[in-house]
């Protein structure tokens, strides 16, 4: 019975969009172990190469935080072969765009090109991956700029700030306890050895997945790939230990104080994930259940918080269902004027509580339902979009094709099911509460202006 | 060496022959997409592509209803446009913003709104089966043409404001963007911060929203684009659907020219941050202007192109004293704002603001190096194709170039446009229209006698 009301959707969903029919993706491996992941989209004379690393803020331990993207950082600083900023300028000789972007469960670099100057990508990404050269001058420098990153997204940020103490408090084992970016001191006393450490422990195409998305010839690619990555020698890739959080064993509450205007509330449930639930529909009722929060400005938390009680200015709800651990599904949200932060929790967690206590309604789900099925559709519209996907799932131990049975799965969670993951994850022992308080803002100095004659030079 | 140098180093061999099989194996390039064109009755100037691939299609509706026609109401364009989603429709027909929210997440339609300076926006992006496609038009229909600016949700949206406003103010970056236009703009509109100040919010009344909307939001001051899987009488049908129920109206007025800087103006905002933002800039360049593509061209080699521009290469790369340093030209239908902008700790504000004042002197006196030249018109036409390779940046140049009067042919001539940009152009232009001795300088942080 079940298996055939799957079947059927999906029937349904193939006979609405032929078109995903003709989106093709094939996969190859390479003798040394690197995955490629090809995509056809010749919509335009566009190509994405993205290149994936398994290593991020969640490989590392304590000591080190930051050092993977860090080391993000260092890759556009030279090889054997080219001087630094050398990759950077043939990139862009060739009307290219690049960057590179580190998470908690992958680093990942990327080109996007006219499609018939894919080789150039491929021969400096296949350079970098055994070739990088670190250099003490280089390093010193990058550090710096990286200490001015943390400063820009985080310091002097209030509500990153509030983010970062409440996965702090969260997780006391889980690596998610750790900033991407690095608690400030790690960076302090990070040294090149420990990057060059970093370096050859996890980059190798045997941890590593090249995904390209565009206007090309899988075979083309393919070959393209042999070509300038077959050779690369393999690495001995360490186990990563499991780091897995216990159990929580009560709520847990963090304030923090800095200079700011608007307090800000953040409320976490420890929560699965694909990879770690023990049964498969859960994480997609947790999905769905984000969703009904705030899927949209007629999800429940804009509804009822925002526009119905005008307790909150903003209120929103979150949850990765590709994480490679087990996560947080948070909620959100700043007061509006004339509401207090107690109010505010108060009426998060009666959200919670109905979720737990009531069914959700079937025109909610078919909201949902509407929107997921849209989206895939709206989704093919960025090449980029398509490959992010792809390397997220294929880095976090994920298969790619999970992206595409998405809205079946999604499509298939009941208002039970909704129900059951609510009461199972939404409870007080699994809840960590995150509270800025802010201190007034020392206006110091009013603004002054004056002339200036003249700028030296 | 760092990555301020320009290429002077021979291509790696092996990398030389990758060129040349790269130039063999290049398919046909797809020349800039067709733009059709035409009028709606009531006068709203559509500009469509066909997008068959997706089943899809964007609909992007701008109006001459941003901030810059506040006059002395600022904060009156955003919320005007902010409260359109907030209930529209008469009598029994009346949708409220619960209604008109759940209409369109039950079609899985994606529709925002937003106002800038300029411009005011309402796009749509919907499926296009005819049962989805109907019901979300005519929701944006209603929305555009006959919103009811309900009392209960100014109140609301009006708070909500207030609180945007409040999260600017501890932003060092939001801080010092505002004094930068304010500097820059004096008593020109562009000098009125689109989300208004606190007393200017707190004084709106719904009948001045209902007088800005019932004059900006007319056909004729209406710019509509449509990609997608349409064909012609079908987007013709749509854009009636959607703007053809508004008066036609008038253009807005033409707004006034921007006076250059008088002299250099320097202010200093006392923040409690561990960074100093350093904002450096003065009007620029409007859309349309003759001397738009030296400018955009130089800016490229100077700050514009990532970590290989100059002033990246300088304050970044040789020095490490920001993440991000940048330079651009933000053309605006008068002259939008030339601006240089970094982040650095408190303590090397003073260098890295000597720094850029004098990276931007030095490529002002000498303009950029043949090479340099070459590597940038490079890297902007060979990645032009990435410029339009989805229908939601085609949809965005639509009406940028319908909003703008720029010429139909301004995709496909671009490329062409930058390539005919000499050394000596940007050279004479830069000399012409950027003075580094007159420039306005904004810095928000804690300086030394702040310390």
């Amino acid at each position: 019975m079940k298996t055939r009301l799957t079947i059927s959707r999906f029937l349904l969903t193939a006979f609405l969009f032929p078109l995903f029919a003709s989106a093709q993706v094939h996969e190859h491996t390479l003798g040394n172990g690197l995955k490629v992941i090809v995509k056809e989209d010749h919509r335009a004379p566009v190509v994405v190469s993205q290149v994936w690393y398994k290593v991020g803020a969640s490989y590392e331990y304590e000591g080190i935080t930051g050092i993977s993207h860090l080391l993000e950082h260092m890759m556009f600083k030279g090889t054997e072969k080219r001087p630094s900023g050398e990759f950077s300028r043939i990139i862009a000789e060739h009307g290219g765009r690049e960057n590179a972007f580190t998470s908690r469960d992958y680093t990942a670099y990327y080109q996007q090109l006219e499609a018939s100057r894919l080789p150039i990508s491929f021969e400096l990404e296949a350079d970098r991956m055994r070739n990088l050269q670190l250099r003490e001058e280089e390093f010193e420098k990058e550090l710096k700029v990286v200490m001015e990153e943390r400063r820009l997204r985080t310091e002097d940020k209030p509500s990153s700030l509030t983010h970062e103490q409440f996965m702090a408090t969260a997780f006391h084992v889980s690596p998610y306890k750790s900033p991407v970016i690095g608690w400030m001191g790690d960076l302090e006393s990070m040294t090149l050895s420990d990057l060059e450490g970093w370096y050859k422990t996890w980059y190798a195409p045997n941890n590593a997945t090249l995904v390209v998305v565009g206007n090309v010839e899988p075979a083309e690619v393919f070959a393209l790939a042999d070509k300038h990555f077959g050779k690369l020698p393999t690495s001995q890739i360490p186990p990563l230990k499991p780091r897995r959080e216990p159990p929580q064993r009560g709520e847990r509450r963090v304030t923090v104080k800095v200079p700011a205007e608007l307090p800000v509330l953040m409320m976490g449930y420890k929560a699965p994930v694909l990879r770690t639930a023990e049964a498969e529909w859960k994480p997609y009722a947790l999905e769905v259940l984000a969703s009904i929060l705030d899927g949209g400005d007629s999800a429940r938390l804009s509804r009822e918080l925002v526009r119905g009680r005008q307790i909150a200015a903003s209120a929103g709800a979150g949850y990765d269902l590709y994480a490679r651990q087990d996560t947080l599904l948070s909620l959100s949200g700043v007061p509006a004027p004339g509401h207090t932060m107690k109010e505010l929790e108060q009426a998060l967690r009666q959200q919670v509580a109905r979720l737990r206590e009531e069914l959700v309604s079937a025109t909610e789900l078919a909201r949902i339902k509407a929107q997921v099925t849209a989206a895939k559709v709206y989704e093919r519209d960025s090449v980029f979009y398509q490959a992010m996907q792809i390397g997220t799932l294929e880095t976090v131990g994920l298969d790619w094709r999970e992206a595409e049975r998405y809205p079946e799965r999604v499509n298939a969670v009941t208002a039970e099911q909704v129900r059951q993951v609510a009461r199972e994850c939404l409870t007080d022992e699994r809840l960590t509460v995150a509270v800025l308080e802010p201190l007034p803002i020392e206006k110091g100095a009013q603004p002054v202006s004056e002339g200036v004659s003249h700028v030296r030079h | 060496m760092s990555a301020t140098k320009p290429l002077t180093n021979p291509v790696p061999r092996s990398l030389f022959l990758l060129l040349l099989a790269a130039a063999l194996w290049a398919g046909p390039l797809q020349a800039a997409p067709d733009i059709q064109q035409w009028q709606t009755k009531n006068g709203a100037r559509v500009l469509f592509i066909v997008a068959p691939e997706l089943p899809m299609v964007d609909v992007r509706v701008v109006f001459d209803a941003g901030s810059a026609r506040d006059e002395e109401r600022p904060g009156r364009a955003l919320l005007t446009n902010a409260l359109l989603e907030e209930g529209a429709g008469a009598g029994e027909a009346h949708l409220d913003a619960d209604a008109i929210a759940e209409r369109l997440d039950a079609l899985g339609a994606e529709f925002s709104t937003n106002s800038m300076r300029d411009m005011a926006v309402v796009s749509l992006r919907t499926l296009t089966q005819p049962e989805l496609l109907a019901p979300a038009l005519d929701t944006m229909a209603l929305v555009l043409t006959a919103p009811s600016f309900p009392e209960e949700a100014l109140e609301r949206e009006r708070r909500r404001v207030l609180v945007a406003l409040k999260r600017q103010q501890q932003s060092p970056e939001e801080i010092a963007n505002k004094a930068f236009y304010a500097a820059l703009y004096g008593t020109h509109p562009y000098a009125i911060p689109p989300m208004g100040t606190e007393a200017s919010v707190a004084a709106l009344t719904r009948e001045e929203l209902l007088a800005h909307y019932r004059r900006y939001y007319v056909g004729r001051n209406a710019v509509v684009g449509i990609v997608g899987a349409v064909n012609r009488s079908q987007a013709e049908a749509i854009a009636e659907q959607v703007v053809g129920g508004l008066p036609a109206g008038e253009r807005a007025p033409v707004l006034p020219e921007v006076d250059a800087l008088p002299e250099a103006m320097r202010s200093h905002i006392s923040h409690p941050s561990s960074q100093t933002h350093i904002l450096l800039g003065q009007p620029g360049v409007r859309r349309g202007d003759p001397d738009y593509f030296p400018l955009y061209v130089g800016n490229h080699v100077l700050g514009g192109s990532g970590l290989v521009s100059r002033v990246s290469a300088e304050v970044r790369e040789k020095r490490g004293l920001a993440y991000s340093a940048y330079s651009y030209f933000s053309p605006m239908n008068r002259k939008g704002p030339f601006i240089l902008g970094l982040q650095t700790r408190n303590e090397s504000a003073p260098e890295a603001l000597g720094v850029l004042q004098e990276t931007l002197a030095r490529f002002v006196a000498d303009g950029p190096t043949a090479e340099e030249l070459a590597a940038a018109q490079k890297n902007i036409t060979g990645g032009f194709a990435l410029n339009i390779d989805s229908n939601r940046d085609k949809v965005e140049y639509l009406a940028m170039i319908g909003f703008y009067d720029l010429p139909l042919d301004y995709l496909e001539t671009f490329p062409a446009k930058v390539q005919a940009v000499t050394v000596s152009q940007v050279k004479e232009t830069f000399q012409r229209r950027v003075a580094p001795e007159r420039m306005a300088t904004v810095t928000v942080g804690m300086s030394a006698e702040d310390r």
